[in-house]
């Protein structure tokens, strides 16, 4: 009897010892976790932080209308460069705008079948290629062929990095177009293919726009597919079939340059880019959100 | 675009939960029922006709690249792939250096950021509360936008140099014995190279995983906290069924790591030797190509390069099939049930 309560006795404590480690681990674990995201979220604050910082305090007017100065004289901007990237953007989406929102509205209105299973999972596959061998593609397809290295490259090296984003972003957004909108197109007589033009896209319109502003944003960014295709260039220059200077391969000169001004100025550019990227998502965000509810 | 889409892909990952019958296909009839309308198969097979463009871009890019690096596959075999002598003098080219540096470096970024990001996906989808969970998600996609060129430009100013005068002197005195940690601090090298890395492809894993986390029904947590189970045994119970999901999100995280290009260039030192320490300048694939291609001066040099660039994209093009193949499979078992 008194044995039996022993027992008792002694398993309660044993389970209540038990449920108290327990939910020590519990606490335990969540604290782990939520330091996990701090130490991750951290570094990239800091590089987001810096790079504002030093970017800011570097940036001026000059930088925006000057062209760059010789090695040896301070001051001067990236004019040229800025140029050069909006040209490269611009020849990019030329080539990548057509593909991908075709290719878009395909996968979203008639790609229930094998064929849109495999182009959705090639367009994903797609985006997940370095982007320095789409430059050594395009090096290969344009720069060979023409026998020097042109802006026309680094367009195509461009194109072929946003052509799954936009495909994907395409079909992405007219997949948030109400059924019952097809279904009143349909119902009125309209073929479908005015539904998708005429309704479906408009629709979607706002949606596309900023999903492929986005696109754009980032494609700015990306400087190893242009490092041999558009090579860079320190003149003014907007002839397609010249190489031509970017923001991004600046960036990688000046920071690899031995001259602290030329060092302020490649954070000057990295701040240009990211907020340029930064606004474009914010944005990007709020369109979709805002439109349909939940994205 | 490299970090890039990911935002929204993984986003599109988990929500659509890979192929879904499209919204067209749910209205009974339209195509069969109704006369045949030129407009309709004109637009139809344009917009087809593109499809199959980014479908066969993929081909296409292989090809090419085959067809440029034909006379180092020629020349070399499978040599290429051992030896590492690296002599654009004398036309003889191997690549085993650069692999080395690419696999180390990835790996190490892996060995890093898989834990973390583990911990901040089950933070963001099992334990955060809710009003904190949606700001941070963003906030986390928002940080992958970054292009590789700034973090590259963050690694040589600000990584760098802390690594040479605080962290590498430390790991030297205190770990010096492990030859991973002996020789100078250069500061440059594999250790740069495997913490930017880190830092970069950190938030694919976190975001992934949380989007496969997430979509692991909520009947088990339920059932899991009926018997009795804490809120981290719970959680335990769903990482075991997120496994799956989870590798995908590594393995995509390693497709990045392995073919960043920028950031890794400006801190990796740029030597082409093999050595244990994780302190020594290295080299990897994406940086030999970004910082010779344009100065490859003969033919067998280019063709070489181009050979390099061939092996880096069936790699990452392996990881990534592997990659979106699992997690399509995952997040598609629990939509369906």
């Amino acid at each position: 009897m008194e044995r039996d309560a022993e027992i008792q006795n002694v398993m309660t404590t044993g389970q209540s010892l038990y449920h108290r480690w327990r939910k020590l681990k519990n606490h335990g674990m969540t604290t782990v976790s939520g330091l996990c995201l701090l130490v991750a979220v951290v570094p990239l604050l800091l590089i987001f932080g810096y790079t504002l910082y030093q970017g800011a305090s570097a940036l001026n007017l000059d930088f925006f209308i000057q062209m760059p100065k010789p090695v040896g004289e301070t001051g001067g901007g990236m004019a040229n460069a800025m140029v050069g990237t909006a040209i490269l953007i611009g020849l990019g989406a030329l080539f990548a705008l057509p593909v991908g929102i075709l290719a878009g509205i395909y996968l979203a209105e008639y790609g229930s079948n094998p064929l849109g299973v495999a182009v959705r999972f090639m367009a994903d596959v797609l985006s997940g290629i370095p982007s320095i061998v789409v430059g050594v593609v395009a090096y290969i397809i344009v720069v060979l062929p023409m026998k020097h290295f042109s802006a026309l490259a680094g367009g195509v090296a461009l194109a072929i990095l946003m052509i799954p984003t936009i495909t994907r972003t395409t079909e992405e957004m007219i997949r948030l177009v109400p059924q019952s909108f097809r279904e009143a197109g349909l119902a009125l007589g309209i073929s479908q293919w005015k539904t998708t033009v005429r309704i479906i896209l408009p629709t979607a319109l706002k949606g596309i726009t900023t999903g492929i502003l986005l696109a754009l944003a980032r494609a700015a960014g990306e400087t190893a597919p242009l490092l041999f295709t558009a090579l860079g260039n320190r003149f003014w220059s907007t002839a397609i079939d010249q190489p031509i200077g970017s923001l991004s391969v600046f960036i990688y000169d000046y920071a690899k340059a031995p001259f602290e001004d030329w060092n302020q100025q490649a954070w000057a550019a990295g701040f240009v880019l990211i907020s340029l990227i930064f606004l474009l998502s914010l944005i990007f965000r709020f369109v979709t959100r805002s439109r349909y509810g939940e994205f | 675009m490299a970090e890039v889409v990911l935002a929204q892909e993984s986003e599109a990952i988990a929500k659509s939960g890979g192929p879904r019958p499209p919204a067209a296909a749910s209205v009974p009839g339209t195509a069969s029922s109704r006369r045949w309308n030129v407009g309709d198969f004109v637009f139809k097979h344009l917009t087809m006709l593109f499809a199959v463009g980014v479908l066969s871009l993929v081909f296409l890019m292989g090809w090419e690249m085959y067809r440029g690096s034909s006379d180092s596959i020629a020349k070399f075999g499978w040599n290429f792939l051992s030896a590492s002598t690296w002599d654009p003098v004398r036309d003889e080219f191997g690549a085993f250096p650069f692999l080395y540096g690419t696999l180390v470096s990835s790996l190490l970024a892996l060995v890093i950021a898989l834990p973390l990001g583990l911990g901040v996906a089950v933070f963001l989808a099992e334990l955060a509360p809710s009003w904190l969970e949606r700001p941070l998600s963003f906030l986390v996609e928002l940080l992958a936008a970054i292009p590789s060129i700034v973090y590259g430009l963050w690694g040589i100013f600000v990584l760098v140099p802390w690594l040479r005068l605080e962290v590498q002197p430390w790991l030297g005195s205190h770990f010096g014995y492990l030859p991973l940690f002996q020789g100078p601090p250069y500061g440059f090298g594999m250790l740069a190279a495997g913490f930017i890395l880190s830092v970069m492809i950190l938030p694919i894993i976190a975001s992934i995983s949380r989007d496969v986390m997430l979509a692991i029904p909520n009947l088990q947590r339920e059932a899991a906290l009926a018997l009795g189970a804490t809120r981290w045994e719970t959680t335990r119970v769903v990482l075991s069924s997120a496994r799956s999901g989870i590798l995908g999100a590594t393995l995509l995280g390693l497709g990045r790591a392995v073919g960043e290009t920028m950031a890794v260039t400006m801190v990796i030192g740029n030597r082409a030797d093999i050595s244990a320490s994780l302190f020594s300048p290295a080299y990897s694939m994406a940086s030999v190509i970004a910082n010779e291609f344009a100065e490859a001066t003969t033919s067998m040099y280019t063709s070489a390069l181009i050979e390099i660039a061939l092996v880096l994209f069936v790699v990452t093009i392996f990881l990534n099939a592997l990659a979106r193949f699992i997690v399509w499979s995952v997040t598609r078992r629990y939509k369906t049930s």
